[in-house]
């Protein structure tokens, strides 16, 4: 019989990459100038996962999958309108703060919690997936703890490809130093998987996909638990933009040859 | 008093410390300096004890972890070695190279002992407490952090410090014991591209940076990918440079459209790829925030070809922009470049 996989895909939303970003101190800590009204988006690495998580379950019929996704309610609802037609998945929303300054510990414990409690879950069978870093605070460490608290000590980062094999176990590739891959082979699940990039182009929006999400994102928008996030005593001294401005020299009238003289003595200095 | 632990472990060979590793060394010792505090050094691999005396000159303590389990990169057995390392330290400030191996661990490591984690640290600051920069929103903006929990975990990005290049000599080790859980995951080896296909070199001196108007219509009307692949491989093989590309490029590949055959998403910086540390970054045919401001933010010197002289992204971030078709100046310097090698 064909393995059946329940995969649940950690994702959340940040802002459009193409936006200019300004830090912010509020009363709670740091955030970003006018962070509500930015457009956001799925978080690059963790949609990547939300993709292979749906082949996964399209080549193992009889599996489910699950995305988790922590925001404000009114932001993931306006992400879940692109996501929706992507791929069929079922939302498991948790209303709260947006972006990289909360503590990864206190989100971690939140997710866990909201994993834990999603109703006809088989942890025997579970495929946790996320991105390996976010496009917020980038540190790798929310999907981790997740894993550890739901005790899966299977655990793979910077994923950028899995091979179910016929047995239950599975091959998966995953990014070292140097442009290197490590292949490493699981017996099986449960396993955490921080994905990379992967290998799937981002699918099409299909509308009918949309639909069908959409009749339970809806309600299970209305229903999503508001959370606060404890801070785990982080404190922040600063938070700035870099300040460096570099004096650029155009050179707009420079002959090719000119240039490759200039460009391989820059090359070549020590 | 802080007491401050280094966890390092051994490279591919087996029997030496990652160059990561010696730079989490010296951001020990520079720390524990600073707090006049206890410094031990934890090694972890097949056979720690041999890479030990490259921390001899510390004066640390040094404990290890050794075994043929440990000779794998795998979750259950590093952590399981991690964690028996934190505990006989006792540690209060942990570091830790921000390396695959422990990058993999070590959130699970500081839950397990109670701590807290951060990662991709930059600097250790601050005089009469410790704090910790590093960025945020992909390499757009840097904060300085602290927590007042212990034991805290700080992951130090590589290349922020010098590699700890002290007297090697012998040193007594004192070997932890580590109870293995079940181990369901081999290591079965490693895939990289062929020798010559190698075009991610973090050790290079330059970066290459090549954007999506190598695959655009040229002044003739066509398309010459083939040609810029030449140019760009020629480029590379007599420079010894690494490569890196914007994300439109290598997304053309997920688009049907003509593409460099070498890239991949590896070789992607910016946003949703790396920032890598060079000494110098040479930009090609690239428009767009996110090679010229994140994807160079730790590039040294940096100039960009461009025919677009008003180029918003690179000005204010590039020292030297050329405003020249890149086509002709790369075939210019591949020629000038084995000239001069002879």
């Amino acid at each position: 019989m064909a393995e059946v996989f329940h995969v649940v895909v950690c994702a959340g939303i940040v802002p459009d990459p193409l936006q200019t970003l300004e830090p912010v101190i509020g009363p709670n800590g740091p955030g970003l100038k006018n962070e509500m009204v930015l457009p956001a988006v799925l978080d690059p690495w963790a949609a990547s996962s939300l993709y292979e998580a749906a082949q996964v379950v399209a080549k193992h019929p009889g599996s489910k999958l699950w995305l988790v996704s922590l925001g404000p309610k009114a932001k993931l609802q306006q992400v879940m309108m692109t996501i929706a037609q992507k791929v069929s998945f079922e939302l498991m929303p948790v209303d709260g703060p947006i972006g990289g300054f909360p503590d990864a510990h206190a989100t971690a414990a939140t997710l866990t919690e909201t994993i834990a409690a999603l109703p006809g879950l088989d942890r025997g069978r579970l495929l946790l997936f996320g991105g390996w870093e976010s496009a917020t605070r980038g540190a790798g460490v929310t999907l981790q703890l997740i894993g550890e608290l739901l005790g899966i000590t299977d655990q793979f980062q910077g994923v950028d490809q899995i091979e179910m094999r016929a047995d239950g176990s599975f091959e998966v590739l995953e990014r070292i130093e140097g442009g290197k891959h490590q292949i490493s082979v699981c017996a099986g699940v449960p396993a955490v998987l921080g994905w990379a990039t992967g290998n799937l182009a981002e699918p099409r929006n299909n509308p009918q996909t949309g639909m069908a999400n959409m009749r339970g994102i809806m309600p299970a928008l209305q229903k999503a638990k508001t959370v606060k996030l404890e801070g785990n005593t982080l404190h922040y001294t600063s938070v700035n933009l870099p300040a460096q401005q570099r004096e650029t020299r155009v050179e707009k009238n420079l002959s090719a040859d000119a240039i490759a003289q200039e460009l391989v003595q820059w090359i070549t200095a020590e | 008093m802080e007491k401050v632990l280094v966890l390092t472990h051994v490279d591919e060979g087996g029997v030496s410390l990652t160059k990561a590793s010696l730079e989490a060394v010296t951001a020990g010792v520079e720390l524990a300096a600073r707090l006049q505090s206890p410094l031990t050094v934890g090694i972890l691999g097949r056979d720690a004890e041999a890479a030990a005396q490259a921390v001899g000159g510390t004066g640390a303590r040094v404990l290890t972890v050794s075994g043929e389990a440990f000779a794998q990169a795998r979750y259950a057995s590093d952590a399981a070695a991690c964690e028996a390392l934190c505990r006989a330290a006792a540690a209060s400030i942990v570091l830790a190279p921000d390396s695959s191996r422990f990058a993999r661990v070590a959130a699970g490591v500081a839950h397990r002992l109670g701590g807290l984690l951060d990662t991709h640290i930059t600097s250790i600051v601050g005089t009469a407490t410790v704090e910790a920069t590093r960025w945020f929103y992909r390499q757009r903006m840097e904060a300085v952090l602290s927590r007042e929990a212990r034991p805290w975990f700080l992951l130090l990005d590589a290349g922020t410090h010098s590699a700890f290049a002290g007297e090697a000599k012998a040193v007594a080790t004192e070997s932890v014991e580590v109870v293995l859980p079940e181990l369901r995951t081999v290591v079965e080896g490693f895939r990289e591209p062929e020798r010559d296909a190698q075009t991610i070199r973090p050790d290079a001196k330059l970066l290459f940076v090549a954007g999506a108007g190598w695959t655009k219509k040229q002044p003739d009307g066509q398309m010459h990918v083939s040609d810029a692949a030449e140019r760009i491989k020629d480029f590379l093989r007599l420079t010894g440079a690494s490569l890196g590309s914007s994300k439109s490029l290598v997304d053309q590949s997920g688009e049907n459209q003509q593409v460099l055959p070498f890239l991949t998403h590896m070789n992607q910086i910016g946003q949703t790829g790396s920032t890598p540390r060079h000494a110098k970054g040479l930009s090609t045919c690239c428009h767009g925030e996110e090679p010229h401001v994140v994807g160079w933010r730790f590039i040294g010197e940096r100039r960009a070809i461009s025919l677009d002289a008003n180029c918003g992204w690179a000005r204010g971030k590039a020292d030297v922009v050329y405003v020249a078709d890149a086509f002709q100046v790369m075939s210019k310097i591949n020629a000038l470049l084995t000239e001069k090698q002879g």
